[in-house]
């Protein structure tokens, strides 16, 4: 016992015991760790470490996901701060988009199936979603009037405060009665209303097949939604099951996994091509595959469909069986805003998590009555007249441009049946005239506008993408929109001046 | 709620209620009330020079934290809430499986909707579902009319009884009081409907821009002292649709952390790097700002093709107001562009209501992207995006609205159109900078008299938004209910739209309020505060020397 290092430890131990007892309350934690550690050191010595961990990580910086981040002086920071020069924010415009810019009509005083032009003069419109001649119905207008005079204009909130009004509760009933679904849910804007009903679902490592002829608004939806998606050739049915079977064969591979929620993404109508998606053998692949199947009618709804019910009444398929039916109250009902129907669970989740509907004030009042007086017509024997009539002219539109004198110089991509007419130069006559570029066949179809609207008095429109973001871009086209307004005789000269463009056009070009 | 002796305090205050018809008579002159104009606080800062040396900050929207027993009631009424919660979701999905089918996967189908997205709004939202989505009828004015409604199933499902109840408005975004079926704005937007119709069929680019259009733009942009506009239809995609025009990816967006979803939808879809930094504060900005711009893109260390920030004017939420001189003066060093979203801000900030450019006396050529919308001040719906003329055209082209979406409605634009004139003074009667007097005394009356009864109130002096934090979770129900029972319409917000312990009810001033409506706006929110014990503020002795 006289050796000092010992005596020295000792000492050392002895007054650390001493500190430690003279901590309040130290007695019983030592007690404590006696008790509980008896005859057995190894244990408590991993504990401490184990604490010492812990403390030490609690301490420590807040982890970092950027491993290569460089550590810089203050001054080296200064200095890379003043030398960094940013990019504008835009370019300036290239000639193609000036062009854009340039040509756009603006109309002079009202929307309607002869509107008055920048130049002065009232052209033939074939170019407006004015489908059943909404816009100048004075009974619609008449009930805007009234609602003016209770609501106002603006309803100056969101739906979840205050925002929501008894018109929108009726629009939301109107829409579901008419489609024959449980309930239904309106967003203020048509095009916002895909996407958020698309990431309102379809959440990460959930899969989403869609077809890529799908517009823009759908795909965004499904960049959002941030989930696994798989693109099938357009309306390509065979391509469809094959997609549907790999991703098949990919889980029973990967057991492990649990059940993700899988969806099939497709247009009624497609609004890029004209052309309509065959729902029947959509509804047989998702009951063999177990999907869920998000249809959007935007373009159809008010359209296709003996009264305008849309796809479903096309294939006579009950819109029961469609899980989610996402429309538009924009192109046929003459309005504004969208709309999502479907079972009642699949409508109240969107009440919390559709984001377009949560976070944006709701559709003004006077709007909604109108979509609902616009539903309201459909039913009734004025509003089967009326599609009717729609469907003569696109019949008799179709029939000057789908002709073997037109064959050669201008394709249509568009169903029988469909009101929406794309109309394109056909590849093979592009390339004999030496049309090499996109921006080329632009100008040429621009010519076309220009044309028919100076010399026949027909307003039509190139349609128009956001090319840089666009997924699958559609080739450029003219794209037609019939309307019920219209006399039959009046649009098949209209289809006639067209198609003389088109000819003209090339045969200049040549 | 309203159990045992609480329920006894009678409303004998209440005799007077603002919606007696002598009331309303009253009401049909508000707007020419003079009584407000000489108190007001112009002089371009939002407090006097004594209340800021009393909190020697530049910038009073201090959040104040609440007193440890209510943080501590807090969290553990929430512990107790998800307890029973998990109590039911556990019997719920062994027997009852029917209510519970479209969370469970069933038929070969994953369940719809994950149970833990949603086991906040079945087991808290659901069951006080009456405060919310409250749906109403008429005009969203200085009054609104909810539909009522009864519940035999805890909220379940409501059945409407067909009567309207009338309560004074603070729940909605009517900012200058222009939500009106009668007057000039009304008279032009009927003669639009004759003149124009209700929609222009189709899209901007396409076929359906009016020269309504045009001139709407060239207004606001004339109003927002930029070079040129751009109107989108809806208030949400003006945002959600246009930052993918404008970044891209290689480009950094920073972010304030409280942006609006919309912010953040846009931002996620533009595919450009995305930082936040903490609620306006400053510091932090400029370090993430120094740490980005040094350090360039993660990973390759490349730098930045260019940087965004994007700010809110007003946050719906806090209700303070962005800083934006310590902003424009980052902006110069660090050569940012700036985005700034005056979806609250535009016609409620500034002396001449354009927005917070004009509340700070800024140039508003310093930001250069203004973006804002008309759902709020102006009475009617959609948004603008304000910039020089280069941007604004390439905007027209990329913006996914203008080139996919529905353009504005002729009956919109009007209303646009005609409140924005009579804010800028052309009609010649003064009556919009009357409604910028009110709005700015009405905010100031409202929220330093809360503040001086002891509610722990969030956010700036000059704020027509006033959130007063309730923080208890079972609070949320009651000053909801307590106030509708006195014909008060509030909007109340609790966790995941605020922090979890932040629960609190919101009020929006309007121009269409008189004294006597904030009078007794106060005396209700006074006595339900006194019953729910919401005067927890431990600076209420320092606000009582403030003045309005």
């Amino acid at each position: 016992m006289d050796n000092p290092v010992l005596t020295a430890i000792n000492q050392t131990l002895y007054s650390v015991s001493r500190g430690v007892q003279a901590v309040p309350g130290s007695a019983i934690a030592i007690n404590y760790i006696k008790n509980s550690y008896q005859n057995d050191p190894f244990r408590v010595v991993l504990e401490l470490g184990l604490a010492i961990y812990a403390v030490k990580y609690m301490l420590s910086k807040k982890y970092r996901i950027d491993h290569n981040h460089v550590k810089l002086t203050e001054k080296e920071i200064d200095e890379l701060v003043a030398e960094w020069q940013p990019e504008p924010l835009v370019q300036p415009l290239s000639e193609v988009q000036k062009m854009e810019l340039d040509k756009a009509h603006v109309i002079v005083g009202a929307q309607g199936p002869k509107p008055k032009v920048q130049s002065g003069k009232n052209l033939l419109n074939l170019a407006s979603s004015n489908f059943l001649g909404y816009i100048t119905n004075e009974d619609i207008k008449a009930k805007a009037i009234e609602t003016l005079h209770n609501y106002g204009v603006g309803s100056c909130g969101p739906p979840g405060f205050y925002g929501t009004l008894d018109v929108h509760i009726n629009l939301e009933k109107d829409i579901a009665r008419f489609l024959g679904t449980e309930s239904a849910i309106i967003y203020a804007q048509g095009f916002s209303t895909i996407a958020s009903v698309i990431s309102a679902f379809s959440k990460r490592g959930d899969i989403i097949v869609a077809d890529e002829g799908c517009n823009f608004a759908i795909q965004k939806g499904t960049q959002i939604s941030r989930s696994v998606i798989r693109w099938y050739k357009h309306n390509d049915m065979a391509d469809l099951e094959r997609v549907l079977e790999s991703i098949n064969k990919e889980s029973r591979a990967n057991k492990k996994r649990p059940l993700t929620r899988r969806f099939i993404v497709t247009e009624a109508l497609f609004q890029n091509y004209g052309d309509i998606a065959p729902l029947d053998k959509i509804m047989e692949l998702k009951h063999k595959y177990k999907y869920r199947v998000v249809l959007d009618e935007s373009n159809s709804f008010g359209l296709l469909g003996k009264t305008g019910r849309g796809l479903t009444e096309v294939y006579n398929i009950s819109p029961r069986d469609v899980d989610m039916i996402v429309g538009s109250m924009a192109n046929t009902l003459s309005g504004a805003g969208g709309f999502c129907a479907g079972a009642k669970e699949v409508v109240e989740h969107q009440r919390l998590s559709g984001q377009a509907f949560v976070f944006s004030a709701s559709i003004p009042a006077m709007l909604a009555v109108c979509a609902s007086e616009a539903i309201n017509i459909l039913g009734t024997p004025q509003g089967e007249r009326l599609l009717k009539d729609l469907h003569e002219n696109s019949a008799a539109f179709r029939s000057v441009v789908v002709s073997p004198s037109a064959t050669q110089a201008m394709e249509v991509s568009s169903d029988a049946g469909s009101p929406v007419l794309h109309l394109r130069f056909p590849a093979a006559s592009l390339a004999a005239a030496g049309v090499t570029t996109r921006d080329e066949e632009k100008f040429l179809l621009q010519e076309v506008v220009d044309e028919v609207a100076a010399k026949d008095g027909v307003m039509i429109t190139r349609a128009k993408y956001v090319e840089t973001q666009e997924m699958h871009l559609p080739r450029p086209s003219i794209r037609i929109s019939i309307s019920a307004s219209h006399g039959k005789k009046e649009v098949e000269k209209a289809a006639q001046a067209i198609k003389a463009a088109f000819i003209k056009v090339l045969a200049k070009r040549k | 709620m309203g159990k045992g002796s609480r329920a006894a305090v009678s409303p004998a205050s209440l005799k007077a209620t603002p919606l007696s018809s002598q009331h309303h008579a009253k009401f049909q002159e508000a707007l020419s009330v003079k009584e407000p104009k000489e108190k007001l606080h112009w002089k371009g800062f939002s407090s006097s020079e004594k209340n800021r040396a009393l909190f020697k900050t530049s910038y009073d929207d201090i959040m104040e934290e609440p007193p440890y027993f209510y943080l501590i009631t807090t969290y553990l009424s929430y512990i107790i809430l998800s307890f029973f919660g998990h109590v039911r979701d556990f019997y719920g999905f062994r027997w009852n499986k029917k209510a519970f089918s479209h969370l469970m996967p069933s038929n070969g189908y994953a369940a719809l909707i994950s149970d833990w997205d949603s086991f906040w709004t079945r087991n808290l939202k659901m069951r006080i579902e009456d405060c919310f989505s409250v749906p109403t009828s008429l005009v969203p004015g200085r009054t609104i009319n909810m539909l009522e409604r009864v519940t035999k199933d805890y909220c379940r499902t409501f059945q409407f009884t067909g009567k309207l109840k009338e309560a004074v408005n603070l729940s909605s975004y009517n900012y200058l009081g222009f939500a009106q079926s009668t007057g000039p704005c009304a008279d032009a937007v009927e003669e639009v409907v004759h003149t124009y119709g209700l929609s222009s069929c189709g899209t901007r680019l396409e076929s359906g821009s009016l020269d309504l259009h045009t001139k709407t733009e060239e207004l606001v942009a004339e109003f927002m002292g930029k070079e040129s506009a751009l109107l989108v239809s809806m208030g949400y995609a003006t945002n959600s649709t246009t930052i993918a025009g404008l970044a891209s990816k290689g480009s950094l967006i920073i972010s304030d952390e409280l942006n609006h979803n919309s912010l953040v939808f846009g931002a996620r879809l533009s595919g450009a790097f995305i930082r936040v930094f903490k609620h306006n504060d400053i510091e932090d900005l400029e370090a993430v700002l120094r740490d980005a711009i040094s350090q360039g893109q993660p990973r390759t260390h490349r730098p930045w093709k260019n940087i965004l920030l994007i700010v809110e004017g007003l946050y719906s939420m806090e209700g303070s107001i962005v800083k934006l001189p310590e902003i424009i003066e980052l902006k110069r060093k660090y050569k940012f562009f700036l985005y700034v979203d005056e979806a609250h801000s535009v016609g409620a900030l500034g002396p001449r209501g354009r927005g917070v450019c004009d509340y700070y006396g800024i140039d508003p050529k310093e930001v250069d992207i203004l973006m804002g919308t008309f759902t709020k001040s102006f009475g009617a719906a959609g948004g603008y995006i304000c910039s020089s003329k280069q941007i604004v055209d390439h905007l027209r082209l990329v913006n996914h609205s203008s080139v996919y979406g529905e353009s504005m409605s002729p009956i919109v634009l009007q209303q646009i159109y005609t409140s924005m004139w009579s804010i800028m003074g052309r009609d010649g009667t003064g009556a919009g900078q009357e409604r910028l007097s009110r709005l700015a005394w009405n905010a100031r009356y409202l929220g330093s008299n809360l503040r001086k009864m002891g509610f722990i109130i969030y956010g700036d002096r000059d704020s027509p938004v006033i959130p007063l934090l309730l923080f208890n979770p079972a609070k949320i129900p009651a000053f909801s209910r307590e106030c509708r029972k006195r014909d008060l319409a509030v909007v109340v917000v609790g966790f995941p739209a605020t922090s979890i312990v932040a629960s609190r009810a919101r009020f929006c001033v309007s121009a269409s309020h008189t004294k006597e409506d904030l009078d007794f706006v106060l005396r209700v929110v006074s006595e339900v505060g006194d019953i729910l014990g919401l005067k927890m503020s431990s600076r209420k002795a320092l606000e009582m020397g403030m003045d309005v």
